[in-house]
């Protein structure tokens, strides 16, 4: 057989070959097997086509809306809160960007298991996260967890969960922490202001979120821009007055200063004088604003713009201008405070001790309530009444800082000589330590009334005011304020090496139900610096210091001092009061500088030898 | 009939390039075709796999080494692979039971077979050598085949398969049981048989879906209910579905598709490309690759029933309507008229295991169809 000869080629077993061609042929396919074969191949291709069609034909519209119901989304865009800087451009409060991770319960509740490794990647309870998710199984959007850093966001993106996606959010970030934490305020986690600055000033900060329409993938990342339907306008960026080097220090000291007396509270204030400026304004207790947990009623409150108390003998100095602009008193008249006490309406008004004969500086250096009682009682009610009235107190200093309070000044008070004579060293009215340094402000720019901000103009050089004293009353009442702070003074603690200092200290005794507290008190230092010519006017007021010593000059003083010492330097303020030795040690090496500084220059040293 | 397209193909092959080919041992016609089906292949996997030049290369790598093993093959004579038959089936029967002793676990089933230097995957070996096997046994029987050798078809049918299942791998192991069923379809099998076979096989079904995985049972009702769980086992369907729909006539155009270039489509590359396909290029797309595809099964059968004798046609027959299921699972999976099985478009689907099982079935193919002439002369 021809084709054995093929086969045998191939090798050994050409038995079976043989077997294997001799059937060749025999038993054709079955041309009905092959016909069904063919039969069912083209309609199962049929069906197929068919099928193509039935999708891609008839039913095209639904599956393309079904496409878009899951591709297209109208989302908005965050917009991006302004910055809140300092008066040099430090920033005091920024926004970063985050990711907030959300889902669709409604879809997620066939396997709720799947959350399991994204509940552990961020720390949340799995068994809470899946009766979360229950929960909200009729609604199509929930929150897993928000403002997640895009560090976080990337591993959640790799675990590869269908059905969670995310969107992008701001996260407000202070760098100041506690320290500017009253001033600035805080957002709440939607980003919209709750407090402070952020409060005052939401509107121009926080923008206007856009609106697009885009193309998501299956983890709802948008993809693809499809359509712009509103732009989106990032929030202005605002410019504080505060000075963020200066209110650290002030910060810093007035906490140190709240521990050391073991005090409840305490506030300062640094005004400029010539803009009515706050430089810087802390409170004590602080919270850290970064940390939401920490975020209590009693830690928010800006005590310096919504506490009030009673000034005190702060109040001395106001009620003296009254006196020197009414023209019947001069400050060389003398006042006889002897015996120490006297009676007002049958009520007893004493000083410390015995003070004798002073002169209207000696009341104020001394702090004499039987004095300024005396002088103020010599005036017609109105005079005083307006004085009080012209420094701002009684209404808001409209700083238009958010729960800023009016303090209170009743006019009932100047029925009475008794409480008119309080009034004038600081009972019976409250204040804030705003409003304080604000009134100390009118005596520091010689007698005008600015308003106070707490937004930086960078342009003005000062702002304009009106005028509610004179300028001689102004100078007078310095000069008699610098006093307090001289040897025999109750402010010596005040002073400010080389810079002469205008000040009034305060000790007053809590008011709580039932009438004055013996042995509570409020601490106060209210002061400028430089003396002659003022560029800043701080106050400091300590509530409840319970450490033994409580007098303003011993509590509030030193915070005053060690905050303007490094203000002046901060600030470039030259010193006024150099001391005498300090002088004439200065002139004796200044030879040995002009030494160097030719020595340095190399011009002509043998010349410069022969000189010396 | 058959003899003029006999003559058709005896004058196709008087010019030189034709003598070529069949020096080679090519059959021109089924190469034209599996150029065609690659070629769109490649096309659409560009699209699917985001435009990576990456991802193509090593396509084009695998499609390479596939097309030398079906060479390699073509050069055998199908005489060869008769005699082979029952060495490779014991070969092979003894690699599946290996594997299920020493295999290498991959993603839940033990499938491969470390070998140090490939990873084996022995029941893709068992696809070709089940119908070897069968076609071997039975074009030594008398057809149409009595009831004793079909229960012990039967038998050597169910060994492969039943080790293929334990591993476990139901679509294997189902794919197998295909060739088989078309090898003692083609070989004559009774209607009578068959059709009881058929009933007893529908009556098993409640007894199978007790030892069915709890993931191929999902995968069943997802079929029935895909919107039962949208996000998890019936997410890939209805996105496919969306994809396939969305598409149109016409297609959203080659690299615009949304549901593909978006990211809703998983497996896009693998199991789902004729998705992307569908989406890009529309009906008239989807018709085209089906045309290709109808065009090679129609030159196999041809091939199988113009082969010379029965082990050949009982092969070539098996191996074709196998080559056409794997394309109907695929095809019916995707738009949602068959369960999610895990079965890959055939020569289009980016990975290279089942390819080179399929290209080495073209190879016999091309063997039974070239070799042909050596006898006839």
């Amino acid at each position: 057989m021809k084709p054995l000869g093929k086969a045998q080629k191939l090798g050994r077993k050409v038995a079976v070959h043989k077997k294997y061609t001799d059937r060749a042929d025999k038993k054709p396919l079955m041309p009905w097997r092959c016909l069904s074969v063919f039969v069912v191949f083209v309609a199962l291709i049929l069906v197929l086509i068919g099928r193509a069609l039935d999708m891609q034909v008839l039913d095209s519209g639904f599956y393309q809306r079904q496409g878009e119901a899951r591709q297209l989304r109208t989302v908005a865009i965050a917009a991006h809160r302004g910055d809140i800087v300092d008066r040099n451009g430090e920033a005091l409060a920024i926004s970063v960007p985050v990711k907030s991770i959300w889902i669709n319960p409604g879809e997620m509740q066939a396997d709720l298991d799947r959350l399991t490794p994204l509940a552990k990647l961020l720390s949340l309870n799995p068994n809470r996260l899946r009766a979360r998710v229950k929960r909200n199984a009729k609604r199509e959007f929930m929150y897993i967890k928000r403002q997640v850093s895009p560090e976080l966001a990337e591993r959640v993106k790799a675990l590869n969960i269908p059905g969670v996606a995310m969107q992008n959010e701001y996260h407000r970030y202070y760098p100041g922490g506690e320290v500017t934490a009253h001033v600035l305020g805080f957002v709440n986690i939607d980003d919209k202001g709750q407090e402070g600055i952020e409060r005052a000033y939401d509107k121009t900060l926080k923008g206007i979120a856009g609106k697009k329409k885009v193309l998501r993938d299956r983890f709802g990342q948008a993809f693809e821009d499809v359509e712009r339907i509103s732009p989106v306008q990032p929030g202005q960026s605002i410019m504080l007055s505060i000075d963020k080097r200066l209110q650290y220090l002030t910060y810093r000291t007035l906490k140190a200063a709240v521990i050391k007396h073991n005090a409840i509270a305490g506030s300062a204030v640094v005004l400029d004088v010539k803009t009515g400026e706050i430089l810087a304004m802390a409170n004590q207790p602080s919270f850290n604003v970064n940390d939401r947990k920490q975020i209590t009623p009693q830690a928010t409150r800006n005590r310096a713009v919504t506490d009030v108390f009673e000034p005190g003998s702060t109040m001395k100095p106001i009620s003296m201008a009254a006196a020197l602009e009414s023209g019947r008193w001069k400050p060389f008249y003398k006042v006889n405070t002897s015996p120490g006490y006297m009676k007002v309406n049958g009520n007893l008004i004493r000083d410390e001790r015995n003070y004798g004969i002073l002169d209207l500086g000696g009341v104020i250096e001394k702090s004499s309530n039987v004095g300024i009682s005396k002088i103020v009682l010599s005036l017609d009610a109105e005079t005083q009444w307006s004085m009080y009235e012209k420094v701002g107190f009684g209404v808001s200093t409209a700083s238009g800082f958010p729960g800023e309070a009016n303090g209170r000044l009743s006019f009932a008070a100047m029925n009475n000589d008794f409480t008119r004579a309080t009034m004038a060293y600081g009972y019976g009215l409250s204040v804030t330590p705003l409003q304080l340094a604000h009134a100390y402000n009118v005596i520091a720019s010689d007698g005008i009334m600015r308003p106070v901000s707490f937004l930086h103009n960078p342009d003005a050089q000062s702002q304009a005011g009106h005028r509610v004293m004179s300028v001689k009353t102004a100078r007078e009442i310095r000069k008699m304020m610098q006093r307090v702070l001289s040897d025999k003074g109750t402010g010596k603690r005040a002073r400010v090496a080389n810079y002469s200092v205008a000040g009034k200290t305060g000790t007053v005794h809590k008011y709580i139900t039932g009438g004055y507290a013996k042995d509570r008190y409020i601490s106060i230092f209210a002061g400028m610096i430089p003396a002659d010519k003022p560029q800043l006017v701080m106050v400091v007021e300590i509530d409840e210091p319970r450490k033994g010593e409580y007098f303003g000059g011993l509590v509030a003083a030193p915070v005053f001092s060690k905050v303007m010492a490094g203000a002046v330097r901060l600030l470039d303020i030259a010193p006024d009061k150099v001391n005498k030795q300090q002088l004439i040690s200065a002139k004796k090496r200044k030879p040995d500088i002009h030494i160097k500084q030719f020595m340095h220059a190399k011009q002509a040293s043998a010349i410069a030898v022969g000189q010396v | 009939m058959r003899n003029n397209s006999a003559q058709f193909f005896d004058s196709a092959y008087q010019n030189r390039t034709a003598k070529i080919l069949r020096f080679l041992h090519i059959d021109p016609l089924l190469l034209f075709g599996l150029l065609m089906l690659m070629a769109a292949g490649l096309v659409i996997l560009y699209s699917a796999g985001d435009g990576s030049t990456a991802l193509i290369e090593r396509q084009m790598i695998r499609l390479a080494i596939a097309f030398t093993v079906m060479f390699v093959i073509a050069q055998i004579p199908q005489q060869q692979l008769y005699l082979w038959a029952p060495w490779f089936f014991a070969v092979g029967i003894t690699l599946l039971i290996l594997v299920l002793l020493a295999g290498d676990v991959g993603k839940g089933a033990q499938r491969w077979l470390n070998l140090y230097v490939v990873k084996f995957q022995p029941s893709e070996m068992m696809k070709l050598v089940t119908p070897m096997m069968l076609a071997w046994y039975l074009s030594e029987k008398p057809l149409p085949p009595r009831l004793p050798s079909l229960l012990i078809s039967l038998v050597l049918v169910a060994v492969p398969t039943l080790l293929i299942a334990l591993q476990p791998d139901l679509g294997t192991a189902l794919l197998v049981v295909t060739a088989g069923f078309f090898v003692v379809y083609f070989g004559g099998i009774q209607w009578r048989v068959l059709l009881g076979t058929g009933l007893a096989v529908l009556a098993s079904v409640p007894v199978l879906w007790q030892f069915m995985h709890d993931y191929q049972k999902q995968r069943v009702l997802t079929l029935l209910n895909p919107e039962s769980d949208p996000l998890g086992a019936g997410y890939h369907i209805i996105q496919s579905k969306i994809a396939i729909g969305s598409g149109g006539l016409y297609g959203k155009g080659w690299f615009n598709g949304t549901q593909s270039q978006l990211d809703f489509i998983p497996e896009r590359t693998t199991d789902f490309i004729f998705s992307v396909f569908s989406e890009e290029f529309g009906t008239m797309g989807a018709v085209v690759l089906l045309s290709i595809y109808a065009f090679i099964i129609i030159r196999c059968l041809y091939i199988a029933a113009n082969a010379q004798d029965s082990f050949g046609r009982l092969l070539a027959g098996s191996l074709s309507l196998t080559f056409f299921v794997y394309l109907f699972v695929n095809v019916g999976m995707v738009s949602g008229i068959l369960p999610v099985v895990g079965v890959p478009l055939p020569l289009v689907s980016y990975g290279g295991t089942s390819m080179v099982t399929l290209m080495a079935g073209f190879g016999m193919l091309m063997s039974i169809s070239t070799h042909r002439r050596l006898v006839t002369k």
